[in-house]
């Protein structure tokens, strides 16, 4: 929503009626107008009213008219859709919104793909725990807390000894996350990411998981989309859990051709910062 | 697809029902008035302010005009589904927990929780047409298991009453004399607390979970154990899909472990597995706590799900989902 400030224009009281300056006053607005809804369903509606200073204020409103999928109703349930709010949904105000479309897109995940064999052993992380356990001093996986580290006394004698470690040596001084070694926990969202270019307008993150699911376990599912239209800008992000996969699908996919179009697979590049 | 999260609830959600026509969604939370949304865009269509405690329970009539619900604040209540207007009040001496309306809504079956030394009820209540001519009395009083009985369901003709719960035994009760007609037999039944009971639509069969992690699906007429369906979480809520072969399953790691552990750990989503091969065909995430309600519209197109989060998620399923291959 856009407000601008137009030059007061409120007419000076000796130009007016007496009685009917209320009237008049209101009359030099102009109209409503509503443009659109243009293709992409965007409707733009324009207001033209005076705020608490007397000021004629511009107000846009910018909104997305989209269709829902009617269903068929029963009588009963179409004189519901009628009724009155009830309870504290009398007094609700717009702001609250209480409902909301998820902005998260979730997909019916399959435990494997269809004729494919699951060849992680994707046991229970609660019981298994080894993933979650990661010794920042010795940066052995799923042997021990970092507290109970065996090698942290002769830590000279281990064999991945590195400079993190010699930090923890210094005792109990706290060291930032940052300057821990093991599981960097920054990058875990953009760990093991693909970038997919030349996608197809038409094609979804559901669309991409299937494409990219055979390859391995794939932990999130990205098409970026235009704000404003809703159509794909033509390129998407596949994290997978383990970068193999991802290297396997990166070979495989590389130039594989997609609903017409040629895709372009590679590494996602690091973030900048 | 894009679920729609509706946050009307400030304490997680204990149940959730949609009406026959699958317009309506009524859903019961910790917090003491359970709300009414509209099942297609989930716009609060209201609430239903009177209760004193946490709802445990809800049921709807089957012309979407009585609701009735049971709270920790020992009562039940009969509400005008239309206007929230409180229409009766079954009190009682322990907290109310299951409710569940009769064929035909002319009688209602209430629990009650231990308490001070009173154990365990099952109650059966008439409902009169007219809130006018509405009485408190019970028109029958089970009692005997041990713990809380969490679900109590109407059996096939209103000739049974079908109870479950935290002494993880399933019971067959006898509307007319009172009388226990079956108990599960202890082997094959489930180990620990049974959180949740879901009747298919046509009554014939009916799927309990629990604690143990398991889910099954029994025989209402002679309790026969069915099929077992084993998860790695425990189960707070059942559902079974009205249209296709699917059972949903709901739960989570315990909510006081939930910080303790990775978010991922805790697997707080909803799964699908299939109800004759007993294979699990999928999942939907987005909790960010156990599940603790199911249910599915009637028309089997969408389901919702109610978290210990305190948010309501009621999700549209894709195309995709109707193909998924079944026998």
């Amino acid at each position: 929503m856009g407000v601008d400030l137009l030059p007061i224009q409120k007419p000076r009281w000796g130009e007016l009626d007496e009685e009917d300056d209320e009237k008049d006053y209101y009359s030099t607005l102009l109209p409503k107008q509503v443009i659109g809804p243009d293709e992409h369903g965007v409707k733009k509606v324009v207001e033209y009213k005076f705020n608490n200073d007397g000021n004629k204020v511009k107000i846009t409103t910018t909104t997305r008219v989209r269709k829902v999928a009617t269903s068929r109703l029963s009588k009963s349930a179409v004189e519901r859709r009628s009724w009155l709010k009830f309870g504290d949904a009398v007094h609700e105000d717009v702001g609250a919104r209480l409902t909301m479309v998820s902005t998260e897109e979730i997909i019916f995940e399959r435990p494997k793909a269809p004729g494919q064999e699951d060849t992680n052993a994707s046991g229970d992380p609660l019981t298994r725990g080894a993933v979650l356990i990661v010794c920042r001093s010795c940066g052995k996986k799923g042997d021990h807390w970092t507290s109970k580290c065996p090698y942290k006394a002769e830590n000279l004698n281990h064999p991945s000894v590195s400079s993190v470690t010699d930090d923890s040596e210094k005792g109990d001084v706290y060291v930032p996350p940052i300057k821990r070694g093991g599981a960097d926990m920054r990058r875990r969202n953009d760990e093991n990411s693909v970038r997919v270019n030349n996608l197809s307008e038409d094609t979804r993150e559901p669309d991409l998981h299937e494409l990219f699911r055979p390859f391995g376990s794939v932990s999130r599912v990205y098409v970026a989309m235009d704000q404003k239209s809703q159509m794909s800008r033509g390129f998407g992000f596949v994290n997978f859990v383990r970068r193999e996969d991802g290297e396997k699908a990166i070979a495989k996919l590389n130039g594989y051709g997609y609903d017409n179009l040629i895709l372009a697979v590679e590494w996602a590049a690091p973030r900048p910062k | 697809m894009r679920p729609i999260l509706m946050k009307g609830h400030e304490r997680p959600l204990t149940f959730l029902k949609y009406n026959r026509d699958g317009d309506l969604l009524f859903s019961c939370a910790k917090d003491h008035t359970p709300t009414v949304w509209f099942a297609d865009n989930g716009e609060r269509l209201g609430t239903y302010r009177g209760h004193n405690g946490a709802v445990w329970c809800c049921d709807v009539s089957r012309d979407s005009t009585r609701l009735i619900t049971g709270s920790a604040d020992q009562s039940a209540k009969l509400w005008d589904v239309q206007t929230g207007t409180q229409l009766f009040t079954f009190n009682f001496d322990s907290p109310a927990r299951a409710v569940d309306f009769s064929v035909g809504d002319k009688l209602a079956v209430i629990t009650t929780d231990p308490f001070m030394g009173l154990t365990s009820a099952i109650h059966v209540k008439r409902i009169a047409s007219d809130p006018a001519d509405q009485v408190g009395e019970s028109v029958l009083v089970l009692k005997g298991p041990q713990g809380r009985i969490n679900r109590a369901v109407w059996g096939p003709l209103n000739k049974t009453i079908i109870s479950a719960g935290e002494d993880a035994v399933v019971r067959i009760w006898d509307t007319e004399t009172g009388k226990l007609l079956q108990e599960n037999d202890k082997d094959i039944g489930h180990k620990k607390t049974i959180t949740s009971l879901a009747k298919s639509t046509d009554g014939s069969h009916f799927l309990t979970g629990s604690l143990d992690k398991s889910a099954k699906l029994w025989d209402s007429r002679s309790l026969t154990l069915i099929k077992t369906y084993v998860t790695e979480r425990p189960v707070n809520a059942v559902a079974m899909s009205p249209l296709l072969n699917h059972v949903v399953l709901g739960g989570g790691q315990d909510a006081s472990a939930v910080t303790t552990t990775d978010h991922r750990a805790g697997k707080f989503e909803a799964k699908f597995y299939d109800k004759v091969l007993q294979e699990e065909i999928g999942g939907v995430k987005g909790h960010f706590g156990p599940i603790n309600a199911l249910a599915f519209n009637p028309d089997g197109k969408s389901f919702s799900s109610g978290g210990e989060d305190g948010y309501v998620r009621l999700h549209h399923f894709d195309p995709d989902y109707f193909k998924i291959p079944s026998i």
